[in-house]
């Protein structure tokens, strides 16, 4: 049986949809945090160069991961609304825009706290730390792009286009540990070679960033049903008993 | 495992300021957007009238 995709194109459709899978992936994203974590903390050794202060990896890695792809499929919502012209694409890239910018300042955040005690110092103006900077602001100014904007297919549009110029600094932070010399360290997982780290830290690593992503999709899934239900307002569909 | 005690556990090997820093602002953050998005919910349920707005 094929499974019209397209039906959850409208929000109307999409809407209970959201809030019917909401709950399942915020649920798995706390029972994969509570592995990772009981892994991570527990389980995984002391790391020999930096004793505990490694530990912030387990998040630092995941939200850093996140902050970008998050941005990417923001960018990709948006490319879709231009070329489609659907509503609910435009809707999906702001629902995403919060919680992008929340992983990327606990990516800032908790690579200062790892920064000082292994570096000396909180903050350096690194090419990885200033493109992970400017990915923050790249969020902030896609929100308030948009909060600035009255009308809203306009702000929509505009919003968009300033997201997809600044989807150019996605690579640039990935790969900036590569192309300039960084007081960051380069990537300690990537596909073409064995990672550089125990395996037990590697897996609770993963599985954090696993939580990480089913927290996004599960907290962009409640804002857009919020965002649905404030642009939908005096819809027939939208009984006050559907209301998120 | 990899602790002998809780208290060892809490220390972090003299990095708990550190690690138990970013722990802790992760959480809070989350905890933080969960909140503000069921804030969000209530005050567009609570809204009279609702349905019949421009």
């Amino acid at each position: 049986m094929a499974i019209n995709i397209w039906k959850y194109a409208s929000p109307q459709t999409f809407y209970p949809l959201a809030g019917k899978l909401a709950p399942w992936f915020l649920a798995l994203a706390a029972v994969l945090a509570v592995v990772a974590l009981y892994i991570g903390l527990l389980v995984a050794p002391t790391d020999f160069q930096q004793g505990n202060a490694y530990r912030i990896i387990f998040i630092h890695v995941a939200a850093a991961w996140m902050s970008m792809f998050i941005y990417l499929v923001m960018a990709f919502w948006c490319a879709v609304g231009f070329v489609m012209n659907t509503r609910l694409s435009f809707m999906m890239a702001l629902a995403l825009a919060p919680t992008g910018a929340l992983f990327t300042f606990i990516a800032l955040w908790t690579g200062a706290l790892w920064g000082k005690p292994t570096w000396g110092t909180w903050w350096v103006w690194d090419a990885r730390i200033t493109s992970e900077l400017i990915l923050l602001f790249l969020y902030i100014g896609f929100l308030s792009l948009h909060a600035a904007i009255e009308d809203l297919r306009r702000a929509d549009r505009t919003a968009a286009l300033l997201a997809l110029v600044g989807a150019i600094n996605v690579p640039i932070i990935y790969y900036s540990v590569k192309w300039w010399n960084t007081l960051h360290q380069g990537a300690s997982v990537s596909l073409t070679r064995a990672p550089s780290m125990a395996s037990t830290m590697l897996v609770a690593m993963l599985i954090m960033s696993l939580a990480a992503w089913m927290y996004a999709i599960g907290a962009s899934l409640l804002r857009v049903r919020l965002i649905i239900a404030e642009r939908e307002r005096g819809a027939d569909w939208l009984e006050a008993g559907a209301l998120p | 495992m990899s602790w002998n005690s809780a208290g060892e556990f809490f220390a972090m090997g003299g990095y708990a300021f550190y690690v138990w820093g970013s722990y802790a602002v992760a959480a809070v953050c989350i905890a933080g957007e969960l909140w503000w998005l069921r804030h969000r919910a209530r005050t567009l349920r609570s809204r009279p009238g609702l349905s019949r707005q421009p």
